[in-house]
């Protein structure tokens, strides 16, 4: 076994969200919701769409959040960001489907809706949001993530190690060892 | 299965407080598409020709587009349609934003709001539950504060509202119906007043299902896409920090002064500064990627968007800088008053002062500075305080009440309104029918789709008509190659021309289409997304109608002639059909009447302006003629003489 095969990479789908360029017009949800509908296209609904910009003209407020987890209890407490000058409520970056706001369900049945990327087959250049997103307020990125082995993946190339040496220097010689290293600390 | 409509309205009675949910014939789409067609032909058919205005029977009718709702893009304008008290003619009004399309999903293509109420009420729409609800705590709140309030109220920050200020409260005549950042002018917000209907607020959650789904949205995402690239769609103004086509060419005051010298570098470089340093953004309409609204945020002043002239009528009117429409906007929006004729009807009241017809004593207590007095003249009219209540009737019918010679300052209206502040020096042809004839009361809403000028050499107009995609008829490319001066055209040209850029504003306004992309972009730069060659197929791939180019030209043809009968039978007749005396410097009666004559013929209208028997039954409008006859309306005497030579149509 091999360093490399351990080190495990993956593909991260990730869209990027420039708020000051979103100009509210929901072509977003739009197409979102056109994907979604079965025949594909078929229907518009914003109310399906698993993306939505949240827009509070007042305070000049434009934030499109994606559909997230589905969670059964509100938040014990939120968070009010102040950027550039604007207050924001953590609300509106959240995209979890949750009991405060009737966001991310399916309007006929209330189950919650998720975000998907747009996956189908064969797979989109990037999601339809991201396509309809003429102003540039979302781009679509993949990169790829290296990430750390997980704990069982270690334990295995540790007792792969501890098995070579055994072979080589034989049981006793390397609990002798260890329990000298122990004994030093 | 409807596609792309709903097959619902909304019929409410405010006298009773009763909501019904109507089925609509399903073949109304095909004769009048939806928006202001549809709408026309519900004032004909219900409204009598007797009806005052302020009468519980007049309507008051919200009507999305036929492709609201739709993947289509920038189909988002809602068109409010009822009878004016200004001109006592239809009024025509549009606002972009979310609310049609919002309306939709709530399961509704119009709503029709006849009667009065008690008091002030608002009308909640949540697709199938409709309520009229108590708005006295909503009284004298601004238009977008009222959204606000009801979006508190509601616990949903997803409704779409449309309101009036204090200004429809109190029933001015220039009063909008505000929606967002987006506003109704021309005579609506009164209505809405008189109807004593503060506000509705509109939340919808249903599928709108087009016919042939793969197809239109592949077609209208490319469409998009070029929409979003073109220079040739949204405005312009939102981006070119050269405004001097407005500042030198328009006329300030009360549409009286040329100002030829105002714009230059140092202005604009200040002016420039001036709206960056206090821009949050520019946002768009429903489903549009154009950034045609510039939000401002001025200091101790709500926050408030303009786009195009909007943001020059108020400093124009008073004589001041780009500060002064910045600093007045925020607040004329919230009373929720038209920024076209307001400033109009203040310039006009200060002119009566300086000559003498108004005294000191019709303003007491305003200040001696034009800013001070704007200020002062918005919070009277709003308030239909002292003179406020006599201008707040606009310029003509004001001019009228004061009498004492205030007639003559009435000079820049037609048919009773306010017109753009143009005066020039030769006549235009096309525009003198456009605007004598119009009946949409701006010629923002009448021109667009044909050059307003030519251009100076043949190359240049070669390069031009080479990439026209949207001319409905190779003969408008020569029209516009052989075009060097823009008084010498001929009458047939002059005809097919005002044909063309009515047909497009008429489509639009009934399918839902914003003219930016469309009706009125194409007469600058030409490159306009929607036109006669792709509306046709954009249609039928939405709703499934079979449409043609023929047909929907036809559609133009029935929902122009069905605006004009229903003003018609309110008294519009050729006498009114004259642009301002002033509007050109050098005028021929002769040369004009002519014209307007061999325009009239070539719509098929007698000689005072009356679609004759002949063209409405052509257009399926028989029993139209028959009640016109019946009533001493159409009669024989007026038709022309028939060997009078017939124009042809621009198609079919």
């Amino acid at each position: 076994m091999t360093a490399s095969t351990v080190v495990a990479k993956k593909i991260v789908k990730e869209i990027k969200v420039e708020i000051d360029k979103c100009t509210g017009c929901r072509a977003c949800e739009m197409a979102c919701s056109a994907f979604h509908a079965r025949p594909r296209f078929s229907s518009i609904n914003p109310a399906r769409a698993r993306i939505r910009v949240v827009v509070d003209e007042i305070n000049d407020e434009y934030v499109p959040i994606r559909a997230g987890d589905y969670t059964p209890s509100e938040c014990n407490g939120r968070h009010i960001y102040k950027i550039g000058g604007k207050e924001y409520s953590e609300c509106s970056f959240c995209g979890a489907s949750c009991p405060s706001r009737d966001y991310f369900r399916e309007p006929d049945s209330g189950l919650p809706l998720k975000c998907d990327m747009c996956e189908s087959i064969p797979p989109l250049e990037k999601p339809w949001c991201v396509q309809a997103c003429l102003p540039g307020a979302l781009t679509y990125i993949e990169r790829e993530e290296t990430r750390e082995p997980r704990p069982q993946e270690k334990r295995a190339e540790l007792e792969g190690g501890l098995e070579s040496l055994v072979n080589k220097f034989g049981q006793d010689a390397l609990i002798e060892a260890l329990s000298k290293m122990t004994k030093g600390h | 299965m409807r596609y792309s409509e709903t097959g619902f309205n909304l019929e409410i009675n405010l006298t009773r407080g009763s909501i019904e949910k109507v089925a609509t014939d399903p073949d109304t789409a095909e004769l009048y598409l939806g928006g202001q067609g549809s709408a026309a032909k519900i004032l004909w058919d219900r409204v009598k020709s007797g009806t005052d205005p302020f009468s519980p029977d007049n309507l008051l009718i919200f009507s999305t587009g036929l492709l609201h709702g739709t993947p289509v893009p920038a189909a988002n304008r809602t068109v409010v349609n009822t009878i004016s008290p200004q001109t006592n003619l239809m009024s025509h009004s549009l606002f972009g934003g979310f609310f049609g399309p919002e309306l939709k999903y709530a399961g509704y293509d119009k709503i029709i709001i006849r009667g009065k109420a008690p008091d002030l009420v608002y009308l909640y729409i949540n697709n199938d539950k409709v309520e009229i609800r108590d708005a006295t705590h909503l009284r004298g709140k601004g238009t977008t504060e009222t959204g606000d309030l009801l979006k508190q109220e509601l616990g949903d920050y997803k409704v779409q509202v449309a309101a009036i200020g204090l200004a429809g409260e109190n029933r001015v005549f220039m009063a909008s119906i505000d929606h967002n950042h987006a506003s109704a002018a021309r005579g609506v917000g009164v209505i809405m007043g008189d109807k004593r209907l503060k506000a509705i607020a509109v939340r919808g959650t249903k599928d709108i299902h087009v016919a042939r789904p793969a197809e239109l949205f592949e077609m209208t995402h490319q469409m998009r896409r070029k929409i979003g690239e073109s220079d040739g769609c949204g405005d312009w103004m939102a981006v070119d920090e050269d405004d001097s086509f407005h500042h030198n060419h328009f006329a300030w005051g009360n549409a009286r002064t040329r100002r030829k010298d105002f714009w230059s570098a140092e202005l604009q470089e200040r002016w420039t500064h001036l709206k960056y340093d206090h821009m949050d953004r520019q946002t768009g309409c429903f489903n549009c990627s154009k950034k045609c609204r510039n939000v401002i945020n001025w200091p101790g002043k709500p926050r408030f968007a303009y786009k195009c002239f909007g943001k020059d009528t108020y400093h124009m009117a008073a004589f001041l800088e780009l500060d002064f429409s910045f600093e007045i906007l925020g607040l004329a929006q919230e009373y929720g008053v038209d920024s076209y004729s307001t400033p109009q009807v203040m310039a006009f009241a200060l002119e009566l002062l300086e000559a003498g017809i108004l005294k000191d004593t019709d303003f007491p207590d305003m200040p001696a500075d034009n800013r001070g007095r704007f200020f002062y003249l918005l919070e009277k009219i709003v308030r239909r305080e002292g003179i406020g209540d006599i201008l707040a009737d606009g310029v003509s019918q004001a001019a009228i009440r004061i009498g004492n010679g205030a007639e003559a300052y009435d000079h820049n209206t037609t048919k009773k309104f306010e017109q753009l502040p143009i005066k020039l020096g030769k006549l235009n042809p096309a525009y003198f029918l456009m605007i004598a004839t119009g009946e949409k009361m701006s010629i923002t809403q009448i021109e667009g789709s044909f050059p307003q000028d030519p251009l100076p050499t043949r190359e240049q107009r070669e390069a031009f008509v080479n990439k026209w995609e949207a001319v409905p008829d190779e003969k408008f490319k020569q029209y516009f190659l052989n075009w060097e001066k823009r008084n010498e055209i001929s009458d047939q040209a002059t005809c097919d021309i005002v044909d063309w850029n009515e047909a497009m504003h008429y489509i639009d306004d009934s399918i839902g289409l914003c003219g930016f992309v469309s009706s009125f972009r194409g007469q600058f730069g030409g490159g306009v997304a929607y036109h006669m060659n792709n509306i046709p197929q954009i249609i039928s791939l939405a709703t499934g109608l079979d449409m043609s180019k023929e047909k929907l030209w036809k559609c133009f043809q029935r929902i122009r002639t069905m605006v004009r009968v229903v003003n018609v039978k309110r008294g519009l007749r050729r006498m009114h059909e004259r642009p301002p005396e002033d509007h050109w410097a050098v005028r021929n009666e002769e040369f004009e009447q002519k014209l307007l004559d061999t325009y009239y013929q070539y719509k098929g209208w007698n000689k005072q302006g009356i679609p004759t028997r002949k063209t409405l039954e052509r257009l399926d409008l028989e029993y139209v003629a028959d009640e016109l006859e019946e009533l001493g309306i159409l009669k024989t005497e007026d038709e022309f003489a028939p060997a009078q030579p017939v124009a042809e149509a621009a198609t079919a």
